[in-house]
């Protein structure tokens, strides 16, 4: 029976903060392209104060601590990012009430409840070129692989690989929500930075696992 | 880069200082979260009219605080939206009890943090309303799109509703004028040059000493299309018609209704001969006041042609993009009601007269 532990989302937090901080050049680059330039600039502003805040909750429920990391971001990043991903981490705790670890039906329904929120808040929908292209594939490979009676790590690893694909497939796509919906055509050939971040946020899961 | 400033991190924050020290009769400014707000708030009896965006457009927003015009504002960081807890504590230390209204331009980043704002006040027995400012019609069509950013429109909203709030307007009826006035409202941007915000250091994007960006925002994003420069006069007269000739636009947008966010269809009718207009010629930042006048001789002449009549203006930098070189036409049809409040006395850094 494989869990993620507290202390695996709190070192999943801290590897997300240093991850984002070294792409923030990246990530603030593909926003130049089709954005305002400030994607990358605003997630490590965010996470560098979910770091500062981190210590004081560590000790908490799961579900605390996203909630925590939610609000944080909310009050921080600013942008159409801070809201969406506040919600993320906010909804995804929730969905992790009183939890000290988090089997792979909870890490679903957290993902599942992190995905709901930003839809809800974004009203984006599949094809729209935002982070929920990266965001949705990924949760149903992680509900497909645990179906498939799959471990944690191999879960978490299809969830990453899909929503690698489904970052990758964004750059074709004409973006329909957020700034870079204003470019129209000229969308096409980009790849979308919240999908990227999406990605990245991800896959700093897996490599704690 | 070159710019006049210290260090990247104190941008924003050095530049709330330098208008606290310089207007203290009209302002004052809270910091962490940032806002600034009116000396002399709460007003009694007086609904509180807030906005708020990214800093890098001043004087919007916060030269837009003072007696009949804005109550509070809230900077974010260079380009980027203001958070949601900026908004509900100005929200909280300007609301006297007649309620608040958050004038959003639509930008996704502000309209999501305006929500979760609303939200917080509604839940803090705040009365509370959002009305989006959308009025770019560089952006033609609301479906595949975020629909029309606000854009030159701001401006005049934030001094016509913020004069109606002074008069004893209350929530709805300041509401329903901020939506007609927004609905009266089409804007067309333009830029010669890019510019750079401090924390990326270099130009949003490059662009041929021979070229333009036609239909921009107002945050350095590329716009409708690239163009080889035109002469001012054939430029003008391109924007101007754009605009006039802009046809009803209909969108979805969400309000907050008994804490529920709804969703209302709204239409904007095209302009028709005969139309009585407030016609502001605006600077992205770089481009001087100077050319600005010759953009509009053209402007009037257009309008003259076509039947419009300019019965007020406005011509300077008052909603920027940094440095950016450019200029944006914002054309808002007049109605009697419309015309007293933009009339009435405003006392703010940016904008004031009849005081």
């Amino acid at each position: 029976m494989s869990t993620v532990t507290k202390e695996q989302v709190v070192r999943w937090l801290e590897a997300t903060a240093a991850v984002l901080a070294a792409n923030k050049g990246y990530l603030t680059d593909l926003d130049s392209a089709i954005g305002d330039a400030d994607h990358g600039t605003n997630m490590d502003r965010g996470f560098k104060k979910v770091m500062e805040k981190l210590p004081t909750v560590a000790d908490k429920d799961i579900g605390n601590i996203l909630k925590t990391v939610g609000m944080t971001l909310i009050s921080s990043v600013g942008g159409a990012s801070g809201p969406l991903y506040g919600t993320f981490y906010m909804r995804g705790g929730m969905a992790a009430d009183a939890k000290e670890e988090l089997d792979a039906g909870d890490l679903i329904n957290v993902l599942q409840g992190a995905v709901d929120g930003i839809i809800q808040r974004g009203r984006a929908q599949p094809g729209d070129k935002t982070m929920v292209d990266a965001l949705l594939p990924a949760l149903a490979a992680l509900k497909q692989a645990v179906a498939d009676g799959q471990e944690l790590p191999a879960a978490v690893a299809a969830a990453v690989a899909a929503a690698e694909q489904g970052m990758k497939d964004t750059i074709p796509l004409q973006a329909r929500k957020g700034r870079a919906s204003y470019l129209g055509e000229r969308s096409i050939g980009h790849q979308d930075p919240g999908a990227t971040s999406s990605h990245l946020i991800l896959n700093a899961l897996l490599g704690v696992l | 880069m070159k710019k006049l400033i210290n260090a990247v991190p104190d941008v924003v924050k050095e530049q709330l200082e330098g208008m606290a020290a310089a207007h203290p009769d009209l302002i004052k400014v809270h910091y962490e979260p940032d806002y600034v707000y009116r000396a002399d708030a709460p007003v009694a009896g007086k609904v509180a009219i807030i906005s708020g965006g990214g800093s890098g457009h001043e004087p919007m927003h916060g030269g837009f605080v003072g007696m009949g015009m804005l109550d509070a504002a809230c900077p974010g960081a260079v380009f980027t939206s203001p958070t949601p807890d900026q908004m509900y504590e100005a929200a909280q230390a300007v609301n006297s009890g007649a309620g608040v209204l958050f004038l959003v331009k639509n930008y996704t980043g502000d309209v999501l943090n305006f929500e979760m704002a609303a939200d917080m006040a509604y839940a803090e027995g705040i009365p509370v309303q959002n009305i989006l400012i959308d009025d770019d019609v560089a952006v033609k069509d609301s479906l595949y799109t975020a629909g029309r950013r606000g854009v030159g429109t701001t401006v005049l909203v934030e001094k016509i509703v913020g004069a109606a709030a002074e008069a004893g307007y209350n929530l709805e009826q300041c509401a329903d004028l901020a939506r007609k006035a927004n609905s009266y409202g089409r804007s067309m941007g333009m830029a010669l040059t890019s510019c750079t915000v401090p924390a990326a250091g270099k130009p949003i994007f490059e662009m041929g000493d021979d070229e333009m960006e036609f239909g921009i925002g107002i945050h350095g994003e590329p716009g409708q299309k690239r163009m080889k420069l035109i002469p001012a006069d054939e430029l003008t007269d391109m924007m101007a018609k754009e605009i006039i000739h802009d046809k009803a636009y209909s969108r979805t947008v969400r309000e907050l209704v008994d804490g529920q966010w709804v969703d209302k269809e709204l239409v904007d009718e095209p302009f028709k001969r005969g139309d009585k207009v407030i016609a502001f010629v605006n600077s992205m930042g770089g481009t001087p006041v100077s050319e600005l006048y010759a953009v509009y001789r053209k402007l009037a002449e257009v309008c003259a042609a076509e039947g419009i009549e300019i019965v007020r203006n406005l011509i300077g930098p008052y909603i920027t993009s940094l440095e950016m070189a450019g200029m944006s036409i914002t054309l808002l049809k007049a109605d009697d009601e419309i015309l007293k409040f933009w009339d009435a006395p405003v006392k703010t850094p940016g904008l004031r007269w009849g005081v």
